[in-house]
């Protein structure tokens, strides 16, 4: 075999390689916008995305999203009330104030805690959390938006974290020592310089976070509980977009119903929101992009 | 009867010479260091440095790659503190007061020892931003005319007003080489130092802009004390007053400039500056 017959065939491969993500994304959206559509040629849009209903299960069949959106939003934003001052707080200790052992042991530690399974993170709010939470509020039930929420954060912390803290390292040193050199202190070169200077890294850390809050499934599906809900009130039990979609692909819906086109059209809406997501990020970066030489 | 001031021992030399300009030791001492060293974990960066070095005049060091001068200046701003694992022993006094002395205030002293670095380094803010940085961290301004107006008079001071006062608030990475290097000096000189440490300040700037920022250094000297260091012998000759040659961690010779360049007193300062070793 020549070499450039094998040049040939290797491009093939890449090539193949390459486009089989491109394929399934495009087939998992192709299906997706399909089945969306089957089910918004019986369910209004305007009813399914203003409606404050949800009960498809049931024999009075309501389809208003809301209810799951808000429970997603408020399960994912006690996360991020979490999540997102302590994560940035640690990136920049880790980052401007460790001595560099501790950062050498501490990174990788928390990295694990990213890698524990999600299922994990499901028991431990519903049979530890809450339970704890309940000592202190005794009218928390036993599902509630507030222990997953908190989970959640504990859970996507180190994600915050171990992204701001790469941001933040990667600024170079002489913008420090100009700082420094300035008579600034340790807190001022740290807030006034070097997060302004990873400003872009950092925000991509927080809409990834973001993202992945809103896409979490299994602490959610375990410990908010399943009554899509539209309230505020982190105490009692919700349901969230992807819990749904847990809850019935798990249960014997027949194919080809309505209540089975459900699943497709909520998962568009949390596809569509979570690509917005990554599209202010792109909007963010290119708009407070901070170079340096 | 002239009572002469007793001369210090690492200028004994000059004083003894003929030919010594009679104002040259009329300048008052503003560092004074005494025996110091430095070390980087076990590896010792300085060995027993001994130097004065006078207000408002240029103070050059020159010297090899690694030989400790870009060390040494970072010891007079502490900016060596925050390397970890270095130590410092003997003395720096400046205007008479020990830097490493206990309950010295290192933010005190590095507003008023200011330093310009080798690679420019703005931060990554508009120009007015850079300049205004250390007034604000140092709350050294009351009101936005006033703010404005000491961001002027800096850059005024660096001479990089007038290609700087139309574009005030875009980003001052949008400036060329020598611009970003000029503004970093405005920037320093914004907090109103009274010593200004520039390490290797033309090294990564093309002749034009060393120029620019040599005749700016003849300039400042008139306002502050400055010690540079530089790789270009040509330059130390051009722009200073003195000259330390370092070498391997020591001060080998320290004397007027001129007298450096011209007759050293050492056989090793000699085949440096005409390039016979180093």
């Amino acid at each position: 075999m020549t070499t450039r017959t094998l040049e040939w065939i290797i491009e093939r491969v890449l090539f193949l390689c390459a486009a089989l993500s491109v394929l399934t994304t495009t087939g998992i959206i192709a299906v997706l916008a399909f089945e969306t559509y089957e089910f918004l040629r019986e369910v209004p849009v305007l009813d399914f995305l203003t409606g404050t209903e949800w009960t498809p299960l049931f024999s009075n069949q309501k389809f208003g999203v809301l209810p799951l959106v808000v429970g997603t939003m408020l399960v994912s934003s006690i996360a991020m009330v979490v999540a997102l001052p302590m994560g940035l707080l640690s990136a920049i200790y880790l980052s401007e104030y460790s001595p560099s052992g501790f950062r050498r042991i501490v990174k990788p530690v928390l990295e694990i805690l990213a890698g524990v399974p999600t299922v994990v993170y499901g028991y431990f709010a519903l049979t530890f959390v809450t339970p704890l939470l309940q000592a202190v509020f005794p009218t928390l039930s036993g599902f509630n938006a507030l222990s997953p929420g908190l989970v959640m954060g504990l859970m996507i912390l180190p994600l915050v974290s171990s992204l701001s803290e790469d941001a933040m390292r990667a600024v170079p040193q002489g913008l420090r020592e100009g700082s420094y050199a300035l008579g600034a202190t340790r807190m001022q070169t740290a807030l006034k310089v070097v997060v302004p200077a990873a400003f872009s890294g950092i925000t991509a850390a927080f809409i990834l976070a973001v993202s992945r809050a809103i896409g979490e499934t299994m602490i959610v599906a375990i410990a908010a509980g399943q009554q899509p809900r539209l309230t505020g009130n982190p105490f009692v039990p919700i349901e969230t977009m992807t819990a749904y979609i847990v809850q019935v692909s798990l249960g014997d819906t027949p194919q080809g119903t309505i209540e089975y086109r459900t699943i497709f059209a909520v998962g568009m809406l949390l596809f569509v929101m979570t690509f917005s997501l990554n599209l202010i990020s792109t909007w963010l970066r290119e708009r407070f992009r901070e170079e340096y030489a | 009867m002239n009572a002469t001031p007793p001369v210090p021992a690492s200028l004994a030399g000059i004083a003894s010479r003929p030919g010594q300009p009679a104002n040259a030791l009329e300048a008052p001492v503003k560092i004074d260091v005494n025996a110091l060293n430095f070390y980087y974990g076990p590896k010792r960066a300085l060995d027993g440095i001994s130097i004065q070095i006078r207000s408002n005049l240029v103070t050059a060091f020159i010297g090899p790659s690694g030989c400790g001068k870009s060390t040494f200046l970072r010891t007079l701003n502490r900016m060596n503190d925050i390397i970890p694992m270095t130590r410092v022993e003997g003395k720096v006094l400046i205007d008479g007061e020990s830097i490493y002395g206990a309950g010295v205030d290192v933010v005190q002293l590095r507003r008023k020892v200011g330093m310009v670095f080798q690679k420019s380094n703005p931060f990554p803010k508009s120009i007015f931003e850079n300049v205004a940085y250390g007034l604000r961290i140092n709350g050294l301004v009351k009101s936005k005319a006033e703010m404005a107006d000491r961001v002027e008079e800096s850059l005024r001071q660096a001479a990089i007003w007038d290609e700087a006062k139309d574009r005030l608030h875009d980003s001052a990475l949008a400036l060329s080489g020598g611009q970003q290097q000029r503004l970093c000096i405005a920037r320093a000189l914004a907090i109103r130092p009274e010593i200004l440490l520039m390490d290797e300040p033309a090294s990564a700037l093309d002749p034009i802009a060393t120029q620019r920022i040599e005749e700016l250094i003849y300039e400042l000297k008139k306002l502050y004390t400055i010690v540079i260091v530089t790789h270009n012998m040509q330059q130390a000759a051009r722009v200073s007053d003195f000259t330390a040659f370092f070498w391997l961690g020591r001060i080998i010779e320290f004397d007027r400039t001129d007298r450096i360049f011209a007759a050293p007193a050492e056989k090793l300062t000699e085949d440096y500056v005409t390039g016979r070793c180093g």
